[in-house]
Formats: C-alpha cells, sequence, structure tokens
C-alpha cells in the first residue's frame, strides 16, 4: 500500500446539541484499500461520513489530508467531490420522477456535452455501463419501476462512474448492500475490489460482519463515537467485531426458533400482479414464515400486493372468517381484518422523518388516545414513551424527531407501531435492512415472541441467513411463482441460498455465492 | 416537539435552544415592530383606536388564510381560494343590493357557492389526479371572470342586518375579528387535539405513509380543499359586512398575502408545520409592519412589497427550520 494515504481524517468530533456523538476519531484510508467502518447504529459512523460529504461541519480541532494535500474543513459538498471524494448514501439520493438514464447520467452530462445531450449514444452507453455491473434494466425505465434492489444498484453505479479515472480516489459507501442478497453483494464486491486495484481507496460502512471479514483490508469499530479496536488484514472474526461493537460478549446471535404453530389464519390464494405470476400460501397461527427470491423473482412484491398497497391482478385472501378478493382490497380493509405491512422503504413507505417519534409511533393507533373525541396527549405520550423503552429504542425521547434517530432505532419505533394493533398477521418486507446486529437480535426477539403469543408473521428478505435462524417455514420464490418451501432440517441458510440460485443459470452475471465466514 | 402551544412551552429540554430562538422568532420580531413603531410615531401608533382598527381590518385576511391552511397541511395548494372568497361577496351585493334579495337567502346562497366551488376543485385535483397547483390556478382565473360576469361595479349599501353583525363592537374590536379568532381556535383544536388533526398533517408530511397505515388519503385531501372553500365564502360574506359595499376586485388580490401568511406562519410557534397560532401572529405582524408604514407616510407600494418579501422569507425559513429539525441528532 502506498504511503501517503488517499484521505487521512484526524481528530473528528461532533456535537449536536451538547451531546457529542463522535469523538477524536482518526482515520486513514490509502490506495487500494478497502476499510471497513463498523459499530451499532448510533455509534457514529453515518456522522462521521456526513462530515466527509461536507454535510456537518466538524467541531473545531479537525484536519483533514487528501493524497497529502491539507483541505480546509468544513468541506462544502462540490469541493468533497472535486477532490474525489464520491459517496453512496443508505438513501442513494435518487430521482424519484427521472429514468433510470437520467439519474445515472445527473450532474454529468451537462458539463460533458454542451447545452445538448446526445440521448441516443448516452442510452447506448449507459446500457453497457448497466450492464457491466449486472444491473438488467431498460435505461428509459422510469426509475418508479425498479425495486429497491435495483434502485441501491443504480446509486453505486452512477458513484462508480463518476469516480475520476486518473487520480486515486475514495469511494464511501454507506450500507450499500443492505437490501442485497448475498450472491449479488459478493459480485459486487467484486467490482469494488477492482476499483480498489486500480489504485482508489474504498471506505464502507456495513452491518453485514461476514462481508466484512471477507473483503476489508482494514476493520475499525466505532463504539458511542469512539474508536474502540483497529484491525488489519485478517486479525478479525464475525464474534469479535461483535463483541468489541456491543462492549460486551453475546452468548447467543440469535433467539431459539423452536416453538410449534397452529391452525390456519390467513389462507392466500392464486395471487398475481406485476411481477407475481401466481402465490398461494397459508399461514398458520404462531408462525413466521419467510419470502425470499433473487431481485424482482416476487417475494418482495408479495407483501405489498396483499395489503393491498399494490394493485393486484388476481388472488383472495381468507382470514378471520372472510374471503376478500385481493384485486380490490386497500390498506385500510386490509388493517380492518387484523393485517399490518411495516414496509422495507423506511423514508418513503414507512416513517415521516420530521415528525416526532411518537407521532410515528402512534399513528395506526391514535383513535384509542381520542376520548370524546378530544386527542388526550399526555396519554398518547405516555404509552409511546412506554413502548419505546420496552422495545429499547434509544434515546426514549417520544418528542425526538423521528430523523434524529439511527436505522435501527427508527425500525424498532415502526415495529412498535403494528404490534401495538395485535394484527393477527403481520407482514415485513426487510425489516432488518440498514440495522445493526444488536437491533436486529432485538427486532428477531420481538417477532419471536410476537409469534409465540399467537401472531402469524410474514418476513420478505434476501437475507438467507436471517431468515433460517427466525422462520420456521420458507418460500423460495423463482419468476414469480414459489419454487420450494423449506422446513424442519431443511431450513439452513446454504438451502435457502442454493435454491434461491437454482435460476442463476438463466440470469447473466450474478457470479457464485459469496465466501460466508461461519457465525 | 408538540404540537401547539402550550405543551411545547411547558415541556423542558424539548428541542435545543435554536429551536426555542426559531419558534418565538416572530412573536418577537412582532413586538419589536411595535416598540420601533411606537418610537417613531408615539401620537399616530400606539394608541388603542390604531391597534382596534389593524385588528379588524385584518381579520378578513386571516380568515381567508386559516382556510387556505387546511389544503397546505394535507399538501395541497388552492390558488382559488381569494378568487372563491370574491365569488361569494359578489354574490351578496349581486343578490341583495342590486336584486332586492334579503339577507338571509343570500348568505346561504353566497356559502353554497364556495361549497360547490370547493367540491369541484376536490372532483378535479383527488378524483381526476390533476395537481392542485394547476387545477385551482384554473379555477382562480374562472372565479374571478365569472365575478366580474356577476357584477363588474363597487355596488352597497348591503343589508343593514349584516353590516351592523360584522361591525358589531366588543371592546373597540369588530365582530369579524372575533370570528377570526375563533376560527383560529378551533382549527388550533382540529390540528392539536383531533386525530383527524394529526392525519392531515401525515397526509402532507408523508403521503405513502399515511396511505399505508389507513388513513383516508384522498377523503382528507377533498375535505381539506372543501372546508378550506367554505371558511373563503364565509371570509366573502364577512367582508361584505364589513365593508358596507361591494367591490370585486378587493379579495383577488388578497391571495398573495393569505400565503405570505401561511408560510410565515409556519416558521413560529410549531416551526416547520403550516399552525393556526403561527398564523395569526404573521398576518398581524404584516399588518402592522405596514400599518406602521402607512403612518410614516410611505404608501402604495409597500404592501406589495412587504408581503411580497414575506412569502420569500417565510418559505426560505420554514424550509430551514425543517431541515435543522431533521439534523437536530446524531
Amino acid at each position: 500500500m502506498a504511503e501517503v494515504p488517499v484521505v487521512d481524517a484526524r481528530g473528528f468530533s461532533k456535537t449536536f446539541s451538547g451531546r457529542k456523538v463522535l469523538t477524536d476519531v482518526d482515520l486513514a484510508v490509502s490506495s487500494g484499500e478497502i476499510h471497513a467502518l463498523v459499530g451499532p447504529n448510533g455509534s457514529g459512523k453515518s456522522t462521521f461520513i456526513k462530515i466527509l460529504a461536507g454535510y456537518h461541519p466538524p467541531d473545531p480541532g479537525a484536519t483533514l489530508a487528501v493524497r497529502g494535500h491539507p483541505v480546509a474543513l468544513p468541506l462544502s459538498a462540490a469541493t468533497a467531490s472535486h477532490i474525489g471524494l464520491s459517496f453512496v448514501h443508505q438513501d442513494l439520493g435518487l430521482f424519484e420522477g427521472g429514468t433510470v438514464l437520467e439519474n445515472l447520467l445527473v450532474g454529468q452530462y451537462r458539463t460533458r456535452f454542451g447545452w445538448r445531450v446526445p440521448w441516443r449514444s448516452e442510452r447506448a452507453r449507459a446500457r453497457g455501463v448497466l450492464g457491466e455491473y449486472g444491473l438488467e434494466v431498460d435505461p428509459d425505465a422510469p426509475l418508479a419501476t425498479l425495486t429497491d434492489v435495483q434502485r441501491a444498484l443504480l446509486a453505486i453505479v452512477r458513484a462508480l462512474i463518476h469516480l475520476p479515472a486518473s487520480e486515486s480516489a475514495l469511494l464511501v459507501l454507506d450500507e450499500p448492500t443492505a437490501r442485497l442478497p448475498h450472491d449479488s453483494a459478493a459480485e459486487f464486491f467484486g467490482r469494488v475490489r477492482a476499483i480498489a486495484d486500480r489504485g482508489h481507496a474504498v471506505l464502507f460502512v456495513s452491518h453485514r460482519l461476514d462481508e466484512v471479514v471477507t473483503l476489508a483490508n482494514r476493520v475499525t469499530v466505532l463504539r458511542d463515537g469512539r474508536i474502540v479496536a483497529r484491525h488489519r488484514a485478517t486479525d478479525f472474526t464475525v464474534r469479535g467485531l461483535v463483541t468489541e461493537m456491543l462492549g460486551f460478549e453475546m452468548e447467543q446471535l440469535y433467539p431459539d426458533q423452536n416453538h410449534g404453530y397452529g391452525e390456519v389464519v390467513a389462507s392466500i390464494k392464486e395471487l398475481s400482479g406485476g411481477v407475481v405470476r401466481r402465490f398461494d400460501a397459508d399461514c398458520h397461527r404462531g408462525e413466521i414464515l419467510g419470502l425470499t427470491g433473487l431481485i424482482g423473482m416476487g417475494h418482495d412484491a408479495v407483501p405489498y400486493l396483499v395489503f393491498g398497497a399494490e394493485p393486484a391482478h388476481s388472488g383472495t385472501i381468507e382470514i378471520a372468517g372472510t374471503t376478500i378478493r385481493l384485486t380490490s382490497i386497500t390498506p385500510r380493509r386490509a388493517m380492518s381484518l387484523g393485517m399490518g405491512l411495516l414496509p422495507g422503504n423506511r423514508s418513503r413507505d414507512s416513517a415521516v422523518g420530521e415528525a416526532t417519534a411518537r407521532e410515528n409511533l402512534t399513528l395506526a393507533t391514535l383513535q384509542r388516545y381520542a376520548i370524546g373525541g378530544r386527542l388526550r396527549r399526555g396519554m398518547e405520550r405516555k404509552d409511546a414513551q412506554a413502548q419505546m423503552a420496552r422495545f429499547e429504542v434509544a434515546p426514549v425521547d417520544p418528542e425526538a424527531i423521528m430523523a434524529t434517530f439511527s436505522g435501527g432505532n427508527q425500525q424498532k419505533t415502526l415495529l412498535a407501531k403494528w404490534l401495538a394493533r395485535r394484527p393477527q398477521l403481520l407482514i415485513l418486507d426487510e425489516p432488518w435492512h440498514g440495522v445493526d446486529v444488536g437491533a436486529k437480535r432485538q427486532i428477531m426477539r420481538l417477532l419471536s415472541e410476537a409469534a409465540s403469543d399467537g401472531m402469524t408473521i410474514v418476513i420478505s428478505s434476501v437475507e438467507a441467513a436471517d431468515l433460517a435462524e427466525v422462520c420456521h417455514r420458507v418460500l423460495v420464490m423463482r419468476r414469480g411463482e414459489v419454487a420450494t418451501a423449506l422446513a424442519g432440517s431443511d431450513l439452513t441458510s446454504a438451502r435457502i441460498s442454493e435454491q434461491v440460485q437454482l435460476d442463476t443459470d438463466t440470469r447473466t452475471s450474478v457470479g457464485g455465492s459469496g465466501g460466508r465466514a461461519s457465525q | 416537539m408538540g404540537s401547539d402551544v402550550d405543551t411545547s412551552i411547558g415541556s423542558p429540554g424539548k428541542g435545543s435552544l435554536g429551536l426555542l430562538a426559531s419558534r418565538f422568532a416572530l412573536p418577537v420580531a412582532w413586538l419589536l415592530l411595535i416598540v420601533v413603531f411606537t418610537f417613531l410615531q408615539p401620537d399616530l401608533f400606539p394608541t388603542a383606536r390604531n391597534f382596534q382598527s389593524v385588528l379588524s381590518e385584518r381579520s378578513i385576511l386571516l380568515i381567508l388564510t386559516l382556510g387556505m391552511l387546511f389544503g397546505l397541511a394535507a399538501g395541497e395548494y388552492d390558488l382559488s381560494i381569494a378568487a372563491t372568497m370574491g365569488l361569494s361577496f359578489v354574490i351578496v351585493g349581486w343578490l341583495n343590493v342590486q336584486n332586492d334579495w334579503p339577507i338571509e337567502p343570500t348568505i346561504v346562497l353566497a356559502l353554497a357557492a364556495a361549497l360547490l366551488v370547493g367540491v369541484v376543485n376536490a372532483v378535479v385535483i383527488v378524483v381526476l389526479d390533476v395537481p392542485s397547483l394547476v387545477a385551482t390556478l384554473g379555477m382562480g382565473s374562472v372565479l374571478a371572470g365569472l365575478a366580474l360576469g356577476i357584477n363588474n361595479l363597487i355596488v352597497s349599501p348591503v343589508a343593514p342586518l349584516l353590516v351592523n353583525l360584522a361591525r358589531m363592537k366588543i371592546g373597540g374590536l369588530q365582530m369579524v375579528f372575533f370570528v377570526a379568532l375563533a376560527l383560529t381556535i378551533a382549527t388550533w383544536y382540529v390540528f392539536s387535539y383531533t386525530p383527524l388533526g394529526r392525519y392531515i398533517y401525515f397526509v402532507g408530511a408523508g403521503r405513502n405513509v399515511a396511505r399505508l397505515t389507513g388513513i383516508r388519503v384522498d377523503a382528507i385531501r377533498a375535505g381539506t380543499l372543501i372546508t378550506g372553500s367554505l371558511i373563503a365564502g364565509l371570509g366573502g360574506v364577512l367582508l361584505a359586512g364589513r365593508n358596507g359595499s361591494v367591490d370585486p376586485n378587493i379579495a383577488p388580490a388578497l391571495l398573495l398575502p393569505a400565503f405570505a401568511g401561511a408560510f410565515l406562519g409556519s416558521t413560529a410557534i410549531n416551526p416547520g408545520r403550516f399552525n393556526p397560532w403561527g398564523t395569526f401572529i404573521a398576518v398581524y405582524f404584516l399588518a402592522t409592519g405596514i400599518n406602521g408604514l402607512q403612518l410614516l407616510k410611505i404608501t402604495g407600494w409597500v404592501e406589495q412589497v412587504f408581503f411580497g418579501a414575506a412569502l420569500v422569507i417565510g418559505v426560505v425559513f420554514s424550509r430551514l427550520a425543517r431541515r435543522a429539525l431533521e439534523r437536530g441528532g446524531s
């Protein structure tokens, strides 16, 4: 590795309203290096990256050098980009109303081609670039038609093509793989490895510690805003990192999942719509049912079709003694039948960032606090506080603005929102997307408890290992249909991945299963 | 942060000093303005008579702004709301003054017309899915034209019953002021103390979240638009009473001041949200500024400049307030 780091940050601290969230963090990333930054939610990773991106000014005393040259702080976003710092954030920053091509070229074509955009050649070039990164979508497709996973890939591709080719640059990836299946994450990191080998530096934040172990040359562990450990090469393990992140040894990563389940609570028949060609499933009392598959194979669409969030083409659901046509079901009707949906896209469908945690938490149960038409806000606040404490949301401040919570704490708050309704059937899409191991374990425990109490839970996710841990049964979807059901001794991470993979020969450029470290 | 005055002031440790400052920046600016004009015009400005006149005179604008607040809170712009008020206003003149209708059926018809406008807006925007900005821009022009078609002259006198009612004085303040005050309180109650108010806020701030939580998004969008139109209609009737005459050119000119009041108001009391007390303060802050300048003999152009600047500044500050909220933590 080169002697002069591409980026050398020293003494980064940050205080918000008197609360220190980042204390004296030194971090250097060299050319050719993939440097992982890990830590639980709220440990200061995002804050550190936002300082680098010019979003937050650091507290006085911080210094930054890029390729040996000092850079004035605070950075502006424009400077950051100019000196070769490129970012892919969790929220991706894509333009909802645009097409794939427009999103890919944002900020590029104007300077490069003068006033006229040569759409035809740009389209051809885009197709090439997208194909190179395994994103098989039409450049003219509206962004709205892409799945969350395709969106993540697109944002990454955009950051990659924006890196200057000549000088060593820093590519910062903030949870870029949170929604990718493990195999495409491995494929993706192959690309990242190639970029690092060309002399660039990569800083990545990930909750997937197995990826960190497989890929990173160096790891820096943050806890409560301070660096608690630095590792180089391969002197780290998943278990060791978890212990460092949490500050104590975790006896068991996931709760036991061995209780049985009862009669059929909800029966979905002949559901079709969007990419889903045919879906049938019986959901039992106390069962946690997993849905998985490759991107665009349907498992990620089923939750929205069943809940009426997206229009179904055909199908029925039998629940609470009634049979409802899924072509005409609405979220409101679904809720009245005892269903709940925790969507996967948190900022778009699930949380209102500018509202308080309390307002988000009580939205589905607000009528409870309206006595005689008047909202009893003291009662509402007390209840929200109690729920947040029970779900170990930190800080336990119901009046804090939602956007100021970390991803894991937001997700726990939103899970509390739905569990408070005590639905018969709770459907979750990627419930641990962008959530650290500690919060993930809590969410799993809460779901298991709810299932033990008789709730029926359906989880759609690409996380094979997590599904294997928490589910009683997993349905693997291929080409819009249920291809396999796994249960009992068949229900292992490896079996799920294998079943998901069976379809890969029909898709281009999705590589073999990534090297997964044992847990 | 609470979403109304009393809990937010009273609760300790809610937000930073900066948030507290932004919450009360506008009320403080209002007080400062009063102090400055008192100093500059000690004989004319700080008199009970002047305050009473400012409070009464601008209460129609406050009513119109409160009507607009419902749609804005739910994420819908109503650019036809001033013209709706103008339609009701002109109908009073046309039926009561020119055609000698009794005042009671005249009022009913004027309100019915406003209601009809609200329903048409709601159908076009919610059912036919036309962006509210475009739909109501067109509707505003249609209504302003219709009003002129009905009657393009200044007519008087309006029936004494309505005039006396609107001008009835309590403590030197006209009845219209108390109507505006009551409407402020009612709006505040709905926004802060009913589930409906919370739903309206979520429909505006996170439409998908609201829909996926079973909130009747379309009904709320339609309802806020119709409520706004009805309130504008009420404003038109009261305006006829307060003025005693009907001038078709008055109402449409109130559109921009109403927007200015709503947006400037969203920077105060509950920064980042459209809220009735912020609106109340914003409207009277603007009224005080214009009144003071007029007493200094700076007149004519000043109103336009003042309201225009207030609108832009209001939008800028409400954005900054929102951003500050979202960045307030780690």
